[in-house]
Order: C-alpha cells, then sequence, then structure tokens
C-alpha cells in the first residue's frame, strides 16, 4: 500500500502535483522558470500568487545537478580542481581555495608566502568580478539596462588582468595543492595597480547615478526581511547575514592563509532587506580593493622562490583521515570536506555552497510580497544555480 | 465628384500620408532607439546591415515576416488575432487630425483632441484582449497590470487636456497650435508647467514606456502580455508602440510646445513639429535606457496620490483663472 502512495505522488511532476492539492479560489499557481530573464540560469520557482501577492513560494532544484561530489569520487586528487571552478562562475577562485585548502590540511602541506599572497590578490580580483556581475544583473532585473553594461566593462579589465596568471577567463581552475599553477608576471602587477584607481573613480559614478536612484531606492529599501533568526534557521551566510547586522566574514572570524595581515572592514548593515545586501556588497568591492593594495605591497617582501615548490604530483596520495576547510566566497561561507582512504582517488567530498542556503530564505522573505518584489529578493541574494544544484 | 474632390481625396491622401509616416517614424525610432540605447551603453549598436547597421529595422522587420505564425494551444483564436491588429488599424487615425505643419493638417476636426483619447484608448482594449486571449499567466498577469494602468493614466492626461481646453475654449488641434503663434512666451508649456510635467509622466504610462512598462515588464513577467506572440503578431504591437509613441509627442507638442510655430514668428513650418516631437521622443528613450522599472503598486500611487489630485488642482486653479 505504502509502495503504491509513493508511485502516486511520484506521478508526473512531483512538485506541480503538491501545489495542486488543495483548494483554490482566486489563487493561480505559476511556473517562475526554468527558463525565466530573473532566475540566471534554470532554477525554477512555484508561485502561488493571489492577484499579484504571492501567498506561497517554493523553489524546485535539480535542473543543474552535474554531481560534482560524485565526480570527486572517481577523479585524482588534482583531477577534481578544474570541476570547482564549474561550481561556481562567478568566484570559481574561492571554491578552487576551498578545495585545495581542504587537500593541503589533510596532507599537512605548507604554502609558500609568494603563493598565499597570489591566491589572495587573485580570489579578491575574482571577488570584484563575481560583485559587478550580479550588480549588473540585480539592477538588470529591476528594469535598468544600461549599468550592466558599464559593469561589463570594469569586468573585462578585471578578466584581461586574471587571464594572465590562470589562462583562462570564467572557469579558474589555477589553483594546485602546494601552490599555484603559474606565476604572476610583473606587467599583471602592474594592470592591477592601474585598475585599482580606474574602479575606485568609478564607484562613486554607480552610486551616484545607480544607487542614488528613487525608483532603485524605493524597489529594495524594505523588502525581503532577513534578520538575524532567519539567518540562523536557514544557515545564511555572507552578504546576506552580514546585511543582518552580523559582521561574520570566514576572512575575519577564522583567518586563513595570509588575511591576518591585512588591514580591512566588514561592512554590515542593520536593516536586512535587499538594500542592505546590495549596499553591503558595493562596500565590499572597496574591501577588497584595500586588500589587494595592502597585498600588492606585502608580496614584495614576501619570501620569493617557486611557487609551486612543494607541489605534490597530481597522483598524490594523502593520507587517510578527513578535513574540512572553509572560505569567504562571494556569496557566502564556502566550506569543502573531503575524506581519504589513503588512495589516489578522494574517498568523499563534500562541498558547502553558501548559495543553497541562502535561497532556502527566499521562500519565507517573498511570502506575502507582490512579484516584483520576489525578482528583487531573489536578484538580492545573489545566486548562482550551478553552484546551488553543485 | 464636386464631394469626392473635395472631401474624400484629401481624405485618402491624408490616409495614405499617416501611413508613409507611421512606417517611417516606426522603421526610425527602432533603428534610433537601438543606436540610442547602444550609446547610451557604450556600444556602437547595430552596425553590420548597411551603413552603420541603417537598414536593420528593415532586415528585421523582413526576418519577423518570415517567421511562423505561432496560435498556442487552447487559446481563442479569433481574439488572439484580433488584437495585434486592433493595436495598429487606431494608429494610423490618430495621425490624421495631428496638424503637422499649416497645410500638413490630414483632417481638421474640431473634436481632435476627443478623437485621439478615445481611439489611444484602443491600444489598451487590445493589450488585455492579446493578454487574456493568449492562454498563458504571464499574458494574463501582463493584462490585469495593463488594465489598471490604462484606466489610472487616462484620467490625469484626460484632466491636463482639459485645462488647456479650457483655457482654449477648442478641442480642435489646430485651433489650440495657431493661439500659440508669435513668440515663444505664447507657448502652453509657459501657461500650464504643472500641466505639461503631469502630462509627460502620464504619457510614459499610457504608451508602456519604460519606466512604467509594467504590462510587459522583461524580467518580471517575461513579456507580459504578447508573450506567446511570435512573428508580425508581435511585430504589430512593437509597431503600434512606437506609431503611439509618437502620436503622444505629437500631441504633447501641439498642445504644449506651440505645434509647428517656431520660438520668434516668420519661422513657422512642420520642421518645428517634428523637431519638437523628435526631442520628446529622444528624452523618451533616455529615460528607458536609464531608469529602473518602478513596481506595480508604486505606479498607481504616484497616479492616484500624486498626478490625479496635480491634475484636479490644476484644472480648478485654470477654470478658476478662466471665469476670473
Amino acid at each position: 500500500m505504502s509502495a503504491y502512495q509513493n508511485l502516486e505522488q511520484m506521478k508526473g511532476d512531483f512538485y506541480t502535483q503538491k501545489f495542486a492539492a488543495g483548494k483554490q479560489d482566486d489563487t493561480l499557481i505559476i511556473n517562475m522558470g526554468p527558463q525565466h530573464p530573473s532566475t540566471h540560469g534554470v532554477l525554477r520557482i512555484m508561485i502561488e500568487v493571489d492577484g499579484e501577492y504571492i501567498v506561497r513560494a517554493e523553489p524546485v532544484l535539480g535542473y543543474l545537478h552535474r554531481m560534482h561530489e560524485k565526480m570527486g569520487e572517481t577523479q585524482t586528487w588534482g583531477g577534481f580542481i578544474p570541476n570547482m571552478g564549474r561550481v561556481d562562475y562567478g568566484h570559481p577562485m574561492a571554491w578552487n581555495w576551498a578545495y585545495v585548502g581542504a587537500v593541503e590540511k589533510l596532507m599537512g602541506i605548507e604554502v609558500p608566502e609568494r603563493a598565499e599572497y597570489l591566491r589572495v590578490i587573485m580570489t579578491e580580483l575574482n571577488r570584484l568580478t563575481s560583485h559587478l556581475l550580479w550588480w549588473g544583473a540585480y539592477v538588470l532585473d529591476l528594469g535598468a539596462f544600461t549599468p550592466i553594461l558599464y559593469a561589463f566593462d570594469d569586468r573585462e579589465m578585471l578578466l584581461d588582468i586574471l587571464q594572465r596568471p590562470s589562462a583562462s577567463r570564467l572557469t579558474y581552475s589555477n589553483f594546485r595543492v602546494g601552490g599555484l599553477q603559474m606565476d604572476m608576471d610583473d606587467k599583471c602587477i602592474e594592470l592591477i595597480k592601474e585598475f585599482i584607481p580606474h574602479f575606485r573613480k568609478r564607484l562613486p559614478m554607480y552610486k551616484d547615478l545607480v544607487t542614488d536612484n528613487i525608483i532603485l531606492r524605493r524597489r529594495i529599501e524594505g523588502i525581503g526581511i532577513i534578520d538575524q533568526d532567519m539567518c540562523r534557521r536557514y544557515g545564511c551566510t555572507g552578504p546576506v547575514l552580514r546585511a543582518a547586522g552580523v559582521p561574520y566574514d570566514i576572512r575575519r572570524t577564522e583567518p586563513y592563509s595570509v588575511y591576518d595581515r591585512f588591514d580591512f572592514e566588514i561592512p554590515t548593515e542593520d536593516t536586512c532587506c535587499s538594500a542592505g545586501r546590495y549596499l553591503v556588497r558595493l562596500a565590499e568591492m572597496e574591501q577588497s580593493m584595500r586588500i589587494i593594495e595592502q597585498a600588492l605591497e606585502q608580496l614584495d617582501s614576501a619570501e620569493g622562490g617557486h611557487i609551486v615548490d612543494k607541489a605534490p604530483k597530481p597522483s598524490m596520495k594523502p593520507p587517510a583521515g578527513e578535513a574540512y576547510f572553509c572560505v569567504e566566497g562571494g556569496r557566502g561561507k564556502i566550506g569543502v570536506h573531503v575524506v581519504s582512504d589513503g588512495s589516489k582517488v578522494p574517498y568523499r567530498i563534500k562541498l558547502r555552497a553558501p548559495g543553497y542556503s541562502n535561497l532556502h530564505a527566499f521562500v519565507e522573505a517573498a511570502t506575502g510580497t507582490i512579484l516584483a518584489d520576489a525578482v528583487a529578493i531573489l536578484g538580492s541574494l545573489d545566486l548562482i544555480i550551478p553552484e546551488i544544484d553543485r | 465628384m464636386q464631394v469626392f474632390m473635395q472631401h474624400i481625396l484629401p481624405l485618402l491622401i491624408a490616409v495614405v500620408g499617416a501611413m508613409i509616416w507611421l512606417g517611417i517614424n516606426a522603421l526610425l525610432w527602432v533603428y534610433c532607439e537601438r543606436k540610442f540605447a547602444g550609446h547610451i551603453q557604450r556600444r556602437p549598436g547595430p552596425f553590420e546591415v548597411g551603413p552603420h547597421g541603417a537598414l536593420q529595422p528593415l532586415i528585421d522587420g523582413l526576418k519577423l515576416m518570415g517567421k511562423q505564425l505561432v496560435t498556442p494551444d487552447n487559446a481563442d483564436n479569433v481574439l488572439y488575432w484580433t488584437a495585434p491588429i486592433m493595436t495598429m488599424i487606431p494608429v494610423l487615425l490618430l495621425y490624421l487630425p495631428i496638424p503637422y505643419g499649416p497645410v500638413l493638417t490630414g483632417m481638421d476636426v474640431n473634436l481632435a483632441l476627443l478623437l485621439i483619447l478615445a481611439f489611444s484608448s484602443f491600444n489598451g482594449l487590445a493589450v488585455i484582449l492579446a493578454g487574456w486571449s493568449s492562454n498563458n499567466k504571464w499574458g494574463v498577469l501582463g493584462a490585469a497590470r495593463a488594465v489598471s494602468q490604462a484606466v489610472a493614466y487616462e484620467i490625469p492626461l484626460l484632466l491636463t487636456v482639459l485645462a488647456i481646453s479650457f483655457m482654449t475654449g477648442t478641442l480642435s488641434l489646430v485651433d489650440i497650435t495657431n493661439l500659440q503663434a508669435g513668440y515663444i512666451h505664447n507657448w502652453f508649456i509657459f501657461k500650464q508647467p504643472l500641466a505639461f510635467i503631469i502630462f509627460i509622466v502620464a504619457m510614459f504610462g499610457e504608451t508602456n514606456r519604460a519606466p512604467f512598462d509594467l504590462a510587459e515588464a522583461e524580467s518580471e513577467l517575461t513579456a507580459g502580455f504578447h508573450v506567446e506572440y511570435s512573428a508580425m503578431g508581435f511585430g504589430c504591437f512593437f509597431l503600434a508602440e512606437y506609431g503611439y509613441m509618437v502620436v503622444m509627442c505629437s500631441v504633447c507638442s501641439v498642445l504644449f510646445l506651440g505645434g509647428y510655430h517656431g520660438p520668434i514668428p516668420g519661422l513657422d513650418g512642420w520642421w518645428w513639429m517634428v523637431g519638437k516631437t523628435f526631442a520628446l521622443m529622444s528624452f523618451m528613450l533616455w529615460v528607458r535606457w536609464t531608469y529602473p522599472r518602478v513596481r506595480f503598486d508604486q505606479l498607481l500611487n504616484i497616479n492616484w496620490k500624486w498626478l490625479l489630485p496635480l491634475a484636479t488642482a490644476n484644472l480648478l486653479a485654470t477654470a478658476l483663472i478662466m471665469k476670473l
């Protein structure tokens, strides 16, 4: 009997069936996605609306499930690194770092100082591209077409910079266990030094043209309240949590690598709303630039030498055991848990994606708002679907 | 024969002229909008077809004509195809009473303003039909938005127009234009500045243009009321949108900016009218590519809480002054 019931439940579209259950008088069930311009990829959200008001909303996941964790169990330790660039196209450097960090912890490898600094510089540059991409796309969601092209203007410069030490423009996989794939050349450092003053000039322009615009402010202020309690329940991290007033940033609370050597602030907002998350991200861009500047200064005095000096062979065999390493990504806490049984292939890899936790706060935040707000809230969470589905 | 020569022939010429003018405007503004957007966004815009992409709208039109007309399953076939036709036909009529020059007036009727307001409301009806008959939930939501928006923004538009006709005592656009002859201070923008601002805002609402393009709201409702239309079904809505924009800008130029009269006497001509209309059009494009979209409740709040009371106060003040 129970098997039969399960079969009944699984017939057709599971989620649609769940939504169609119960009495509906005036409500309309609509499918937002998987093909919708503002779900940024293949996220599907079932929404029950009463007029324009959202009665309930439920994300349907799995349209981009690529079994990254399972893939890890079939590849060598080094062979899994390219997967990390594909998990999150927004901030792949941080994912790279989380994975190699976990393996380094497992094997007890010390990373050369210069490599640490270069990792910091590249990850922070990548954070800038991630936030720029989000900013442009978010304002596009709110109906302003132009800012995304300005954001991409700057992002293009950053990609040109990041292309030099990583040989790719979107899905980076240049981190290696024990160091980096390539050293950064002088030209690249020069370009970074040129870029930072340029971008400093652009940020006030973005503020004048977009952030201070009354229509934008009215669209995002007080919309999508995700407070500390909700963050705790759903496990939200990153700008979502910091917009709720908690200065929780892995770079500060659990400093990894050389982050304890830099002087930077953790921007927070107390408004808990979309505008708070927006402002936190914009403020983070400035802080990232501060970190890059300091890292560039300290890079000269850092110990030289080959940055992949102590890197083990790709067919490394970490000792049996497990390790967990977390870094601060553009969207929040990225954690990688690796388990080794002493062989060439990982026994188990678990990825903790910040977007997955952040997304589920949407359900509660969006209930009772109107459809246009749902787009504003969804965008403010900065979702990268491949990261959520993995 | 005399009746034909005197009444019907000029009207036929006017209709053909209006069609040509509509066609020119549609092609021109599709191109201008894309170029304009391109330059605002620091890219060249269309560049490949013809010199500086000038033939792009023609090619786009050909592409749209070459595509298949798809009717969705369970859509109301008759209403579904009535909607795009219904949105196109009134546009032609709207051009007739607009005076583009001392002799370039298709049809000088004394109820010109009423005619324009009445026939431009057809667009709202067409949008509702399109959204409803396409059997798509996004379409229905877009149509529902369009209804409330059309109802809301027609009222302040009407009230500002009324204020002008209180002043002039006529609904004929030719008479209104002629009352603004002479120097620039005769233009009604200086006598009715508030009405001008309200008219501009209501104009955006009436033509469904950003920041008030809620009926199609690409990032929320995918495409709103025309989500299911393909090929020229979509093309009709697209062209009609530009048609209505040009009409509203022309009416605005006539009502507030002196129509075909120049800032000083002796330079009158169609070039002023076209120039003013195109300046207003460019303003509409500029706004579209600069601002985000307002939310739906905010849109209605702007109207019911600001535009309507202001327009009413303006109308009452005008009436009082005219009485004195």
